[in-house]
This record gives structure tokens, C-alpha cells and sequence, in this order.
């Protein structure tokens, strides 16, 4: 039997906005607990909410940039559940009239193809505190600084036939609002969720399989192995005679395992009803127009321009254009080094080893775009070699100062002056007897390989500074 | 002394005859006297009642123009939440709740300098129409102690009635502040929609509540609506409006007023002897040069059972958050989450609570929605409807607060729709968010009728107009229960 797998994607988006969506708290993340709430997200007697403009700026940005349809007139309602870490009892949310209709995303796929992926639409939301389970002798500590925190929860078609395709939208959602500026894009902070919905059938039935809905990915690692492993798991359990249960799962980070945590019947009645404390936003097209005009710069538009800017492949473009830390790192790197191909190559080789070795981000990297272009000046004229760069490099990463400093300060500048390379030769030469009579008895043909030899000696008595062409041309007229 | 009424105070507050603090002092014990009769109070703060009287004295001695209210003492609705000083809503849940803020109607009392002698009893949570819902015992009617004084707001309708206090603020939902009004015998106002901010004042049914004022004629309620209303960020429903100095507009004739009399208010549930007093009003009116027109409001008969849809529904999620987590009643020893959950609201909320949250609960359920809740928002649209369609023809609605005097305790309490269509008058203008009062006009064996007067949305103005020139020609305001001392 041939299987197809369905995906969607729901994902909250927490806004970067300064204050809380209906409070003017801050929304800064790892306050000590509970100093980032105030009466209103204590939900208080008598309090009430006041919108954040802010948070409406930051979705029709959102919904600009998918192309999505801006809702004129948006309303508010009342998700309502008992959970300690839901201080009113009610989740304020949209339903019926979102913020954001359907728009669509487009993803590279590994063939070349481009595939476009439908957003059905995104909403406004406010995110729930945080129950804390540990270290409180059997009870449980709640922490509201982030009740209150603006969230767009996008929601994707079932438009995903694979676990890489799901994690391309992801990324290219991820690379939306962080060049957007609406999000800080921090999944290990929780600054971006996702929820996945998983079913297969049989390839070519028209009809959709029960799904399950995975919660609480927060890395695109852990949403590829738990795709992967929730599609294996329904395909047995089909396979086997069983049918899949509706219900909703939740994946541990630690164990890779996601466990089942309510049926479809053990599902709430959320008795979801426009809230009367909100009237209904309105909108209008002089709004909508000013937002679209100071638009920042999106992925795919970027990624066009370094194409013909900075004449990089699409490949280099791609993943150089899809996080705006990274692409502003690179912009200014090359700019201040006058070499994009050589920027665009330190980048996505060594600093990006780098950064996922001590899992970091660009904009915790140790050293600046203007460090960067330092090195990669003294590349380009030839000062140091790139196997010298790479020791430079790492102590400009361990935090020793510019490339111009670390180079003369530990000597590493490379030798170009051609009385002492011919020193060197002539030395070579003169101890290798042998080696030289073989080589001036040798086939032409064998020559180019033979000469490896003595260029390793050569560059071993230099330490690697010699300039390696030099060396060639020297050494090719010394042997003749 | 508390035969004075408000206006009256501030001026001989101004030419020294008494201070702040004479006057605080005179009520404080008039009410520690009294109140053991009516239980109109929950709490009285006199310490700093008599602070608030200091500051209020010294800033007549230094002013040439004191702030509006300089030293006058009032009370307010325990539904208003004031800092450090416990708000209880008239329920378990709340008996020992102390707000770390000020309700935006207490802080522009407090800024008028008026003085706050204590938080008035009310029916749980504002729901109920006779105050026998309040955790802190029924308050009775002055003018028959047998008798319910209305609710919720029937503390605030008592202490006025009983002159224990020149005014109070109260709030309106579905007649709240009206009906108590009617069966106290006193001026009340309930202002249109987002005239008042809610900021602070405890929600029963967001869409609905409304706050206002007690006192004894409309001038004085008028001085309190210009302190009391104005625009508040705090509260997105609030309307951006400039203060309106309603005082100014009560000497304006009314001969020019268009009054109209909708037929459906006078129907078979209506008392002979309310309905008699009611039109004895209306020729009253008339001669004053107000001309009436008989007008239909036909989707009257829907507002009870709309309304009865609308409030639990609303209320059911306002009350969600009173769940012995952070505040408020929590049960002994919750063995899990789910008994901490049942406990604390089974034991914190009372009976007419609990039965508005289920009813509620139910018609927002899925599946019931539709036939319920969008319904009752249909209706509501129809009965705003009405008054659009009949404001076209007349510039006031005339007619009973409600349907009879003042009931005995008990007598509705075990049939929720008796008691139900006591508010049936009154709660088609919550529905459409308009202002309405209701004004002394009559006694039926010897207890209190009052005469509603709804007007279009911000015309607070011509009602106080209208109530005032009514009580520059009648003396129904005037009258007290016969055994007050």
C-alpha cells in the first residue's frame, strides 16, 4: 500500500511588541515570575481590557506580507476554559472574524520547484501564563508575565505532503516575521510555536484521514522527527486493521516522544462568543496603505536582490536571504569588504559551524560583520592564505581583537617577499639531493605531483606563511 | 441635617455653616444609628471618611472655587472597587477581596472632593431584582420593612430613601438602579452606554451594565452624573465624549417636548394603582407643555427573555475568573485542581449566581448558540430597533419603572420568572443602551411608584431637564417613609 501524508500547520507567533496586547505590562522574556503582570492580567475584579495598536500594526504587516486579505472590521472573542495559568477563565481570541484571511506562502522544495502553500488565515490572540510543576512541593506556581503577551496564530491549509515541506513553511514563515520585525523569531524561548495536524491515506483517496495535532514543537529539528515518527505510527496502525483516534498530542523535547494528551470526546466546549468588553475593530484602506508602504524588505524579495546585487546562486541567496540577522550580517560584511562570494562563503561555512556547534544565534555571535570583513580584506590582498584565515578566525571568535591585530600579533602574516622565498627554496633544494635528481629525470606528465613535495616542505619550513604561488613559480624555475 | 439635599450642602459647605467634617460626621452616626433597620450598608470606612473630610475642609478654607462635590459625603455600590477598602460585590466570594485600585467612578468622586462614607449591600453580584441575592442579608425598604427595596442597587435605593446618605452611585444591567429607584421612592439615573466608564466596577453583563446615581431629586443627580461620567482609556467602551455639565440644562420649559407613550407598557401585568399614578404624571407633564403621542414598541414582549439570554451568558464567562487561584473565596484543603475548582466557586457563589452561570453556560454551548445566543442578539438589534423607529416621532418615552410597588420578602423568591418580569419596563434600554431614570410619582398604599422616563442615546440632559421641571411642580420627591427619625 502507498501512503500520502497531510500536514498543517498551526503556529503562534509571539509579537514583538514592548507591552501586552490588552495591558500596558512589558513583555520582556526571563523577568523574575510575576513582576510582568498588573491587575488587568491578573484579571482582577472590575479590570479591563484596552487593545494595543501595535499588535493590529504588527498583523496587517503579517497579512501584507502573505498576501492575505486585511479583515476592515475584526472582532474579538472569548475562548472560555478553567486553567490556573488563565487568569480570566477565558482566552481573548478571533473566530469568526479574524484580522488575517487567506493568503499563501511559497517554499523551495529540494527538486528546484517552487510549491505555494495556503494560509487560511491568522488571528490576534493573547498567550496564557505559564504553570510552573517543579520545586513547589507537590503544587504547582503559576507565572503570568506572559499571559497577556500578543500572539498571531497562523494556520495553514493541509497543503504539506512531507515532513522537509513542513519544515520549509516553518522556516519560511520564521524568515517572514522575523524580517518583518513582528517577532524575535526565538523558538527556544518560545517566541515561536508550532502546532502540527498529521494524517495519511492512500495515495490517490480523495478524502482526508482523521488527524492527530501534535503541540509544542518548538524547533524545526523536533518537528521533523516527530512528523516523521507520527506518520510512521499511523501507517502501523492502519496497516494493522486500526484506525486513528482524533486527539491531540504533545512532544517532549527530551525523550523525542509525543504522548497523547485528550481525546476528541475529552475535548472542551470553549463556548466561544464575541467579547463584550472589545468593540469591533475597525479598519480602513489609508491605514492598510501606510503599513504596506513602510513594509520592510521580505525574504523572497531579498533573496531576488542578492541574486542581482551581489551576483550570488539562487542556493547562496536563498538561505543567506530567509533570516534577516543573517542577511543584514552578510549585507554589511560585504559591503565593508567589497566581496560578496567570499563573505557569503564565511558566513554559511565557518561562522555558520560555528554558531550551530554552541547553538547560537547570529546576533550572539562573538565577532561583527565589520570583524568579518577584516579577515576577508586580508585574504584578498593576499596577506594571509586561507588556512592561516581559519586560525585567525578562531581567535577573532574567542574574542582576541580584529584580524589586522591577531595577524601581526602572532606573526601569521604571509610571506611574500621574494628574496626569502627564494632562501627557502634554495635550502629545500640543496637537503633533498634526491628528490631532485628524480624530479628533473621524471616524465613531465608525473612532474605536477611531484612537485607536491617539495611545496610541503617549503610551506613546513615557512609555517604556512609562505605565499603558496610564489612558492610555485620560484620553485618551478629553481628546478628546471 | 439629613433632610439637606446635595445642592444644599455644597452651598452652606462654601458659606461655613458646617464643615466636612460636622457634616461626615452627622451621617457616619446617623447611619451607625439607623442601619441596624434597613442593612443598606456592607461596610463604612470612617476613618477615612473623616481624612477624606479633613483635606475636603482645608481645601474650602483655600480655595475660592473648590473642586465640584469639596466635602460632601456619598456612598458607593460595593460593585465599585476601592483601594484598600473591601469590595465585596455582596458575595462569599469577595467578603474579604481589598482592590489595589480605585473604580474610575470612585477616583472622579474622589477628585470632586467628595468624601466616601461606605460601600452600599446589593444583591450577589448585582443579580437579582429585591436584594435578598446578597450574602450580607436582604436590605428592606424604608418605607415598609416587610418589604423588598428592589435591586441590585437596593442598598444604595435604602440609604438614599432612609437619608442616611444625600446620594449614591449605583449600577443599571437590567433596572437596577430604576427599579430600586421606583420602590425607594427616590431619583435614580441610569445613563446611555459608554457614558460612564466600567472601568473598576465589577462586570455582571459587559454589554449591559451601566452605572449611575441615587439621590433625592434630579438636580442633586444631576450634580453627581457631570462628577461621575466622563471618558476613560481604561475602557474600550467607553465613549469619547467631553464632560457635560448636566446642571445647566435642568431650568430649560419643557413645553416644547415631544413625549411618547408606548401602549405596550400598559399592559395587563401593570398595578391599577401604579398605572393611575403613572398617567396622573403624564397630565402632569402635559401641562407643562409637553405633547404626548401614543407610540408602539413592538418587540417589547422579546426583551425578558432576550435579556435572560444575554446577561447569564455574559455573566457565565465574567464570573469564570473567580476561581480561588489568585483572589477571592478558596475551599479548604482542594485535594486536586478540579475540587479546588468546584469547592471555591460552589461555596463562594450564592443561588441566583450559580443559576445565571448555568443558564449562561448552556446558551453559549455548543450546539445551543445559534438558538439561543445569536437569537437574543437578534432580538436586541429589533428592540434597538423600536426606539430608533419611535425617537424619530418623540424626543422622551414615558411610562411605569415597573409593574407594581414594593413585594414582600419572599414573595418571588422561589419563581425566578416572577421575579424576572419585575424588570420588564425596565430592561428593553439596557438592551439598546439608552438612558432612562425613574422619578418619585405617586404613592400605592403608601408605598413608592415610580414614573421611567427614557430618553435617546446622550440625552441625560433633557431627562434630568424633564425630572426636574416635573419636580419643580410636584412634591412626590419630597416625601419620606413616615417613621423616619
Amino acid at each position: 500500500m502507498e501512503w500520502e501524508t497531510v500536514i498543517g500547520l498551526e503556529v503562534h507567533v509571539q509579537l514583538a511588541t514592548q507591552s501586552k496586547i490588552f495591558s500596558g505590562s512589558s513583555t520582556r522574556f526571563g523577568a523574575e515570575a510575576n513582576t510582568q503582570a498588573s491587575v488587568i492580567d491578573l484579571a482582577m475584579p472590575g479590570t479591563l481590557p484596552s487593545p494595543n495598536a501595535e499588535a493590529f500594526r504588527y498583523a496587517v504587516m503579517f497579512g501584507l506580507a502573505i498576501n492575505a486579505t486585511i479583515a476592515k472590521r475584526s472582532v474579538f472573542e472569548r475562548k472560555n476554559y478553567f486553567y490556573p495559568d488563565l487568569p480570566k477563565g477565558y482566552q481573548t481570541t478571533q473566530l469568526e472574524a479574524p484580522i488575517v484571511g487567506s493568503g499563501a506562502v511559497d517554499i523551495a522544495l529540494d527538486n528546484g520547484e517552487t510549491k505555494r502553500i495556503r494560509i487560511h488565515h491568522a488571528h490576534l490572540e493573547e498567550d496564557a501564563g505559564k504553570s510552573l510543576h517543579e520545586d513547589f512541593h507537590g503544587m504547582s506556581g503559576i507565572d503570568l508575565n506572559r499571559a497577556g503577551t500578543p500572539l498571531i496564530e497562523v494556520v495553514t491549509e493541509p497543503d504539506m505532503r512531507n515532513a522537509p515541506e513542513a519544515v520549509a513553511c516553518a522556516k519560511k514563515l520564521h524568515a517572514i516575521v522575523t524580517s518583518l520585525g513582528i517577532c524575535d523569531g526565538n523558538m527556544s524561548q518560545g517566541s515561536m510555536r508550532f502546532d502540527v495536524n498529521i494524517s495519511v491515506r492512500l495515495k490517490g483517496e480523495e478524502k482526508l484521514g482523521t488527524r492527530t495535532e501534535t503541540k509544542n514543537l518548538n524547533s524545526f529539528r523536533f518537528m521533523e522527527r516527530c512528523i516523521e515518527q507520527e506518520v510512521q505510527r499511523q501507517i502501523e496502525v492502519l496497516e494493522d486493521g486500526g484506525t486513528i483516534q482524533q486527539e491531540t498530542r504533545l512532544y517532549d523535547g527530551d525523550t523525542h516522544t509525543a504522548r497523547s494528551m485528550r481525546s476528541k470526546e475529552e475535548a472542551n466546549d470553549y463556548r466561544y462568543f464575541p467579547c463584550p468588553d472589545l468593540l469591533p475593530v475597525v479598519i480602513d484602506d489609508e491605514y492598510i496603505a501606510q503599513i504596506r508602504q513602510a513594509l520592510p524588505e521580505l525574504p523572497d524579495q531579498r533573496q531576488q536582490r542578492f541574486i542581482a546585487d551581489y551576483k550570488l546562486s539562487n542556493y547562496d541567496a536563498d538561505i543567506l536571504s530567509a533570516n534577516a540577522d543573517i542577511a543584514h550580517f552578510f549585507e554589511a560584511t560585504a559591503k565593508a569588504c567589497g566581496d560578496a562570494k567570499l563573505s557569503a562563503n564565511w558566513l554559511m561555512g565557518e561562522v555558520s559551524a560555528r554558531l550551530n556547534a554552541e547553538e547560537k544565534s547570529i546576533a550572539e555571535a562573538p565577532l561583527s560583520p565589520e570583524q568579518l570583513a577584516g579577515l576577508i580584506r586580508r585574504i584578498s590582498d593576499a596577506t594571509v592564505s586561507n588556512k592561516i584565515a581559519k586560525k585567525v578566525f578562531d581567535a577573532m571568535w574567542q574574542g582576541e581583537g580584529d584580524a589586522d591585530s591577531i595577524i601581526e600579533a602572532k606573526g601569521l602574516k604571509q610571506v611574500s617577499d621574494t628574496g626569502a622565498i627564494e632562501q627557502l627554496v634554495e635550502d629545500v633544494i640543496a637537503n633533498n639531493a634526491k628528490q631532485v635528481e628524480n624530479y628533473r629525470n621524471a616524465d613531465e606528465a608525473k612532474r605536477p605531483k611531484m612537485l607536491g613535495f617539495f611545496v610541503g616542505q617549503i610551506m613546513k619550513a615557512s609555517k604556512g606563511q609562505a605565499n603558496p604561488q610564489q612558492v610555485n613559480k620560484i620553485l618551478l624555475q629553481k628546478l628546471k | 441635617m439629613h433632610s439637606l439635599s446635595i445642592a444644599e450642602i455644597i452651598d452652606k459647605l462654601r458659606k461655613k455653616e458646617f464643615s466636612s467634617q460636622e457634616i461626615t460626621q452627622f451621617f457616619l452616626k446617623r447611619i451607625q444609628q439607623n442601619d441596624q433597620k434597613y442593612n443598606s450598608f456592607i461596610s463604612l470606612c470612617e476613618e477615612q471618611a473623616l481624612t477624606q473630610a479633613r483635606a475636603a475642609d482645608a481645601n474650602l478654607a483655600a480655595q475660592t472655587a473648590p473642586s465640584a462635590l469639596c466635602g460632601v459625603p456619598i456612598a458607593h455600590k460595593d460593585i465599585f472597587c476601592t483601594e484598600g477598602l473591601r469590595t465585596t460585590c455582596g458575595s462569599r466570594m469577595l467578603q474579604n477581596f481589598n482592590p489595589p485600585y480605585n473604580a474610575t467612578v470612585v477616583e472622579n468622586f474622589l477628585s470632586a472632593g467628595a468624601v466616601t462614607l461606605g460601600k452600599t449591600n446589593m444583591d450577589e453580584f448585582a443579580m437579582g431584582s429585591s436584594n435578598e441575592t446578597s450574602y450580607f442579608g436582604a436590605v428592606k425598604n424604608p418605607w415598609d420593612l416587610r418589604c423588598v427595596p428592589g435591586g441590585s442597587s437596593g442598598g444604595s435605593a435604602a440609604a438614599v430613601a432612609a437619608r442616611l446618605v444625600p446620594g449614591a452611585t449605583a449600577t443599571d444591567t437590567g433596572g437596577s438602579i430604576r427599579q430600586p429607584a421606583a420602590l425607594c421612592g427616590i431619583t435614580g439615573i441610569k445613563p446611555t452606554y459608554g457614558r460612564v466608564s466600567r472601568w473598576g466596577m465589577i462586570a455582571f453583563a459587559s454589554s449591559l451594565d451601566q452605572a449611575g446615581v441615587m439621590a433625592r431629586d434630579a438636580r442633586d443627580a444631576a450634580l453627581l452624573l457631570s462628577t461621575m461620567a466622563s471618558h476613560d482609556h481604561r475602557d474600550s467602551t467607553s465613549m469619547d465624549r467631553p464632560r457635560e455639565d448636566y446642571s445647566r440644562q435642568l431650568d430649560k420649559p419643557i413645553s416644547e417636548l415631544r413625549i411618547g407613550i408606548p401602549k405596550e407598557y400598559f399592559d395587563q401585568g401593570l398595578n391599577a394603582g401604579t398605572e393611575k399614578a403613572v398617567q396622573e404624571a403624564i397630565s402632569s407633564l402635559t401641562k407643562l407643555g409637553a405633547k404626548t403621542h401614543a407610540i408602539s414598541l413592538p418587540h417589547t414582549h422579546l426583551a425578558v427573555p432576550a435579556y435572560y439570554v444575554i446577561a447569564p451568558a455574559e455573566c457565565s464567562t465574567n464570573l469564570s475568573r473567580f476561581d480561588g487561584v489568585r483572589y477571592g473565596h478558596r475551599c479548604e484543603n482542594p485535594k486536586d485542581l478540579l475540587d479546588l475548582y468546584k469547592r471555591s466557586r460552589g461555596e463562594g457563589f450564592g443561588a441566583e449566581v450559580k443559576r445565571r452561570i448555568l443558564v449562561g453556560t448552556y446558551a453559549l454551548s455548543s450546539g445551543y448558540y445559534d438558538a439561543y445566543y445569536r437569537k437574543a442578539q437578534q432580538v436586541r438589534r429589533l428592540i434597538k430597533q423600536d426606539f430608533v423607529d419611535a425617537f424619530k416621532e418623540v424626543d422622551m418615552i414615558v411610562g411605569p419603572t415597573c409593574p407594581s410597588p414594593a413585594f414582600e420578602f419572599g414573595a418571588k423568591g422561589d419563581d425566578p420568572v416572577a421575579m424576572y418580569l419585575e424588570d420588564i419596563y425596565t430592561i428593553a434600554a439596557n438592551l439598546a443602551g439608552l438612558p432612562a431614570m425613574s422619578i418619585p410619582c405617586g404613592l400605592v398604599d403608601n408605598k413608592p411608584v415610580g414614573l421611567q422616563l427614557i430618553g435617546n442615546y446622550f440625552a441625560e440632559g433633557s431627562l434630568l431637564n424633564a425630572a426636574h421641571q416635573f419636580q419643580c411642580h410636584t412634591d412626590f420627591h419630597t416625601q419620606t417613609p413616615k417613621d423616619l427619625t
